[in-house]
């Protein structure tokens, strides 16, 4: 186990510096977003997940939902390293005609996307919908959905949250990347410092909370998806907003900065990933 | 037309599926047959029509049929960028039925009119959007509406509407039907004004007027082959919807006359004004407020022709 966790960990510091370095090269923006939530999309899609990569579309596939559309940069990375497409295709993220856009694209478009996401509260609820339909379709496929903080904003998160809980959708997770950070402020200040657990508690969900860039952890808690409650799962993982690189941790202008072509070298010499 | 949809979704619910019926918070009663028979695909999702939207495009994603029913507004405007994203951009085969067109809740106030949705809704890419006369049209309608692999928005009455099909027409969505031959002037219709046309086609013929009368129950696609044939034949062609004049069918027919070459053909437009009306009132009264009744229709009609005639 602590060999194959010692693993997922290398695979996200390569992510990690691969988008780096797409951000420098592209110009384009979210870098803090995406690295507070490489860990989890590495747990889920080289562990966790029963996915085939060869068949994207396979009827009874887990389905795994960025609902913070904001992370593609992270997620085009993840499905490119586990072989959804060749890794050249992303030489062309950002330019004229390309599918990579800052937000992953309609499921058509892109091998391996479940839905295109970008507008905050959408994703969860379509998930809520694919996983209410695989059990009435008599399939034993999960749903994971990661959702924001911030994304915690919209109402249609929490009628989401009420009709699975009211549903016992069981076969769905949600993990929501708690980098305590929104796009122009503190999430606490903006929207108010409940607890966040307390509130998926409080909305009928089996919750836990967990250290969001605890590569052992995040496995296990994924893997307890459905967890014999009876009731959707909440794992509220915390974690750092721009977390792998010291300058940008905890530093909200990494939502929008660019890394320069120095801060792209001092990133990969602290992730112990050659130039 | 309420019942005419519990029934027929119903029977269809009972010989497909991958049919399965959301509705959000209402309905008492009008699905416990649905409900019986299959319990599993009904879904009450409560008073949160963004998320009931979303959830139905996950549906469909995931090889299901999803039929979502409320309220015009709250399944149209409520919701939009959910339909728009989650439904439309995903080419996801949700049918969204809306009840209570135009002024049918008139008394309810100005929260429940519908008088935007078909302008709203012809603008989303993918989107077929669908207003039946009555409840042959709807019938058939929502039977083509699950055949098809794409989104359809259906906007019917309440209940209680007039029967106009006396048997059953050749039907297909995007397929416009004549409900009455005429010679010199044609009256077009969406949704649940056709008894008011008709009758407003009645006054006029009294009046030596042969009205022609189209039943457009697809307001896109454009059934434009019948438009080329109406506006190459008559002099003069009337649109009326109950719904605003911006945007509607009346708006998407003018869009598409003036992208045409070599014909002259001349319109007029009958809908609600850009306001909301905040007088209580009937259906009829809302009706007669903006103009929507067959002796208003009629002199209008009449009166314009005589112009584009003597020009």
């Amino acid at each position: 186990m602590d060999a194959k966790i010692g693993r997922l960990e290398q695979t996200a510091r390569i992510i990690r510096a691969r988008i780096i370095e797409n951000s420098h090269r592209t110009q384009t923006p979210h870098l803090a977003s995406c690295l507070s939530c490489v860990d989890i999309l590495v747990a889920a899609y080289f562990e966790v997940l029963r996915i085939d990569p060869s068949k994207p579309t396979g009827k009874n596939r887990d389905r795994f939902i960025l609902s913070k559309g904001h992370g593609a940069a992270a997620l085009f990375q993840v499905l490119a390293l586990r072989g959804y497409y060749p890794e050249s295709m992303l030489d062309h993220y950002g330019e004229d005609g390309s599918v990579f856009a800052e937000h992953p694209p309609a499921p058509a478009y892109l091998p391996g996307i479940e839905a295109a996401t970008g507008s905050l509260g959408h994703g969860f609820p379509l998930g809520l919908g694919m996983a209410l339909a695989g059990r009435i379709q008599n399939q034993t496929y999960r749903v994971i959905a990661l959702v924001s903080d911030g994304e915690c904003n919209e109402g249609s998160t929490w009628e989401a949250a009420m009709l699975a809980a009211a549903q016992k959708t069981e076969n769905l997770g949600v993990i929501v990347d708690f980098n305590k950070w929104q796009a122009t402020g503190r999430s606490e200040e903006i929207m108010g410092p409940v607890s966040l657990a307390g509130k998926w508690r409080a909305f009928g969900w089996n919750t836990c909370e967990i250290d969001g860039h605890d590569m052992g952890e995040l496995v296990r808690r994924l893997q307890q998806v459905p967890d014999g409650s009876g009731k959707p799962v909440a794992i509220v993982a915390h974690t750092v907003k721009g977390k792998g690189v010291s300058f940008m941790e905890d530093d909200n202008n990494w939502h929008y900065r660019i890394p320069s072509a120095e801060e792209v070298k001092a990133a990969k010499r602290e992730l112990g990933v050659p130039a | 037309m309420r019942n005419a949809f519990a029934d027929e979704i119903t029977r269809l619910g009972a010989s497909d599926p991958r049919v399965v019926l959301l509705s959000g918070d209402i309905g008492n009663k009008l699905f416990d047959k649905f409900k019986q028979q299959a319990q599993n695909r009904f879904y009450n999702c409560g008073v949160a029509e963004a998320n009931m939207m979303s959830v139905a495009a996950g549906m469909a994603l995931s090889g299901l049929r999803p039929v979502v029913y409320t309220i015009t507004p709250f399944t149209t405007t409520r919701c939009f960028e959910q339909i728009r994203v989650d439904v439309c951009y995903h080419g996801a085969p949700v049918v969204i039925v809306g009840t209570g067109a135009g002024l049918s809740y008139a008394e309810l106030g100005p929260t429940h009119h519908s008088l935007e949705d078909l302008a709203l809704l012809r603008s989303l890419p993918g989107m077929t959007v669908f207003a039946p006369c009555d409840e042959v049209e709807l019938r058939l309608g929502l039977r083509a509406a699950l055949r098809q692999d794409h989104p359809v928005y259906m906007r019917i009455g309440k209940k209680g509407e007039p029967v106009i099909h006396d048997r059953q027409p050749d039907f297909q969505l995007g397929k416009a039907i004549t409900i009455r031959e005429g010679e010199h002037v044609c009256l077009i219709s969406t949704g649940n004004m056709m008894p008011v046309v008709l009758d407003a086609g009645n006054i006029l013929n009294k009046k030596g007027v042969s009205a022609r009368v189209e039943s457009f129950h697809t307001v896109k696609p454009l059934d434009t082959d019948r438009l080329k044939e109406v506006f190459g034949r008559y002099p003069l062609v009337a649109v009326v919807e109950e719904h605003g004049r911006l945007g509607g069918l009346g708006g998407t027919i003018a869009e598409w006359l003036a992208s045409q070459d070599g014909l002259s053909g001349r319109m007029l437009s009958f809908g609600t004004d850009d306001i909301f009306m905040h007088e209580v009132g009937s259906q009829e009264y809302a009706r007669r407020k903006f103009g929507l009744t067959a002796e208003n229709i009629a002199e209008k009609v009449s009166a314009r022709l005589e112009r584009v005639s003597a020009a």
